[in-house]
């Protein structure tokens, strides 16, 4: 029914109608969640509960990934104001503890220990130190990031950026690393100074 | 033996491409070599000569082995069986993928507990499973043949939407869907290419190679243990081996490469 509601509030553009009609057809997200319910089951801390859809994650899985302008203001707002900042007003960290983290894709499964391995798996979709040939392309390159944001308030964005991507750009495929507690303050300050420091080798 | 020797080759071939301008471009060269030289002379092959001893041995409570057990080409017959697979099976009332049809013949025919059945299902390289041999040695039967799954009957049509729905249901730590590593054309996680899978093309170059022997551990692995370790990637809970839900993404992949040619058990990074 739920579903039924969000299908009809779309009928306004045509391509919208089209996204809409697709995603009619398919069972709607809660008959999906009963599914995951009855057929996966919790191991280590990949707990039961992370099957069930925030409302964000909702909005993006029914629009395919886009919302009306109006929800998308709404709710990147609700998540910018879940970013706790550091309460020193200091927002870099060390690179060189960064750069670890950027370049693990571990943490948060169901082989790690919570708050074990904690990374950022930024390489899997990021280009960062152009001496890294090995990265992803799903995100846009970072390299030389520093001339990209520069100043106190190219920090401040890239930590909360970090920390909650959604408040930014709401279906993004980014994670949310601080609002979904996968990295710790000290982390995302220490990611924040890999990319802007400037003897950071992204940045080189 | 193979695998080493298969390595070697492996190695020659990197060497032989070091010069290439991107390094993405020539790993995926590599790997098409390696393919092309192994296509006569696989590893594959001692998982399916392995496979098809384990069907016919007589095993568990009722001695008898699972040479009558109905793929859905009717008892024993395993040509072009894995082609159609995931389908509709009356007998036990839902779509079926081959591992949880064969632990539903081990339970029928050989008198096994589905517990016990299921067991280990995932081997290592010391010690791989026996549904990774028999995985092998039955989709080998349909090697050359074009994928043919049907959405028919109610219930695989059902699986097959369900298959999409899951698709693209976000969810977890990280707000990961399927379709957040599979759902975008020419993109990369790190050098690896993933197929967009929701597509025709994604799909058919990546289904008809699965099951899959990985040059990187010399392990043999089932479709099953493909969808769950994304899961495990996707932050998400387990799923348990041979469920509806692991069943529908497999037909909803299973169908967007239909009228492709199956070529597998294949050789993968």
């Amino acid at each position: 029914m739920t579903n039924k509601t969000i299908c009809l509030s779309l009928g306004g553009l045509a391509a919208a109608l089209l996204a809409a009609r697709l995603a009619c057809a398919d069972p709607t997200p809660l008959e999906v969640r009963a599914l995951l319910h009855r057929d996966f089951h919790a191991k280590g801390q990949a707990v039961m509960s992370r099957v069930d859809q925030d409302d964000l994650q909702y909005l993006c899985t029914v629009t395919d990934g886009k919302p009306s302008a109006k929800k998308v203001k709404e709710m990147e707002a609700d998540q910018l104001a879940l970013i706790r900042y550091p309460a020193d007003g200091n927002y870099m960290g060390d690179w060189k503890r960064g750069a670890e983290i950027a370049a693990s894709g571990k943490g948060m499964t169901w082989k790690e220990k919570p708050g074990q391995d904690r990374g950022g798996g930024c390489y899997n979709c990021h280009q960062l130190s152009p001496k890294q040939e090995s990265y992803g392309t799903v995100g846009p390159s970072l390299k030389h990031y520093a001339s990209v944001r520069p100043g106190i308030d190219g920090q401040k964005y890239v930590y909360a950026k970090i920390y909650d991507s959604k408040a930014f750009n709401l279906c993004s495929q980014m994670p949310r690393f601080g609002t979904s507690s996968s990295l710790t303050e000290q982390d995302i300050k220490d990611l924040t100074a890999y990319l802007l420091d400037p003897a950071s080798p992204v940045n080189q | 033996m193979l695998a080493l020797r298969g390595a070697a080759v492996l190695g020659a071939a990197a060497l032989a491409l070091a010069t290439a301008s991107a390094f993405a471009q020539s790993e995926r060269q590599e790997i098409k070599k390696y393919q092309r030289m192994t296509a006569e002379n696989s590893p594959v092959e001692l998982w399916e000569l392995e496979g098809a001893d384990l069907w016919k041995a007589k095993r568990g409570p009722n001695h008898v082995s699972l040479e009558r057990c109905d793929l859905g080409m009717g008892a024993g017959v395993l040509k072009g069986a894995y082609a159609h697979l995931p389908r509709y099976f009356a007998d036990t009332g839902r779509v079926e993928d081959l591992e949880s049809r064969l632990v539903t013949c081990m339970t029928t025919l050989q008198g096994l507990s589905e517990k016990e059945a299921t067991k280990r299902v995932f081997g290592n390289a010391d010690k791989p499973s026996d549904m990774e041999y028999l995985s092998a040695y039955i989709a080998g039967r349909s090697r050359g043949l074009r994928m043919q799954v049907s959405t028919k009957n109610p219930k695989e049509k059902a699986s097959y939407e369900m298959g999409r729905a899951l698709f693209h249901y976000r969810a977890g730590p990280w707000d990961f869907s399927c379709a957040s590593c599979h759902g975008t054309p020419n993109k990369r996680i790190r050098m690896q290419e993933l197929p967009v899978l929701s597509s025709k093309q994604g799909a058919r170059g990546t289904y008809t190679t699965w099951p899959g022997y990985r040059v990187s551990n010399s392990q043999l692995k089932t479709m099953e243990w493909r969808i769950n370790d994304c899961f495990r990637q996707q932050r998400f809970p387990e799923p348990d081996y041979g469920s509806d839900a692991v069943i529908a993404l497999t037909m909803y992949v299973a169908v967007n490469a239909n009228g492709a040619v199956y070529r597998g058990p294949g050789t993968k990074r």
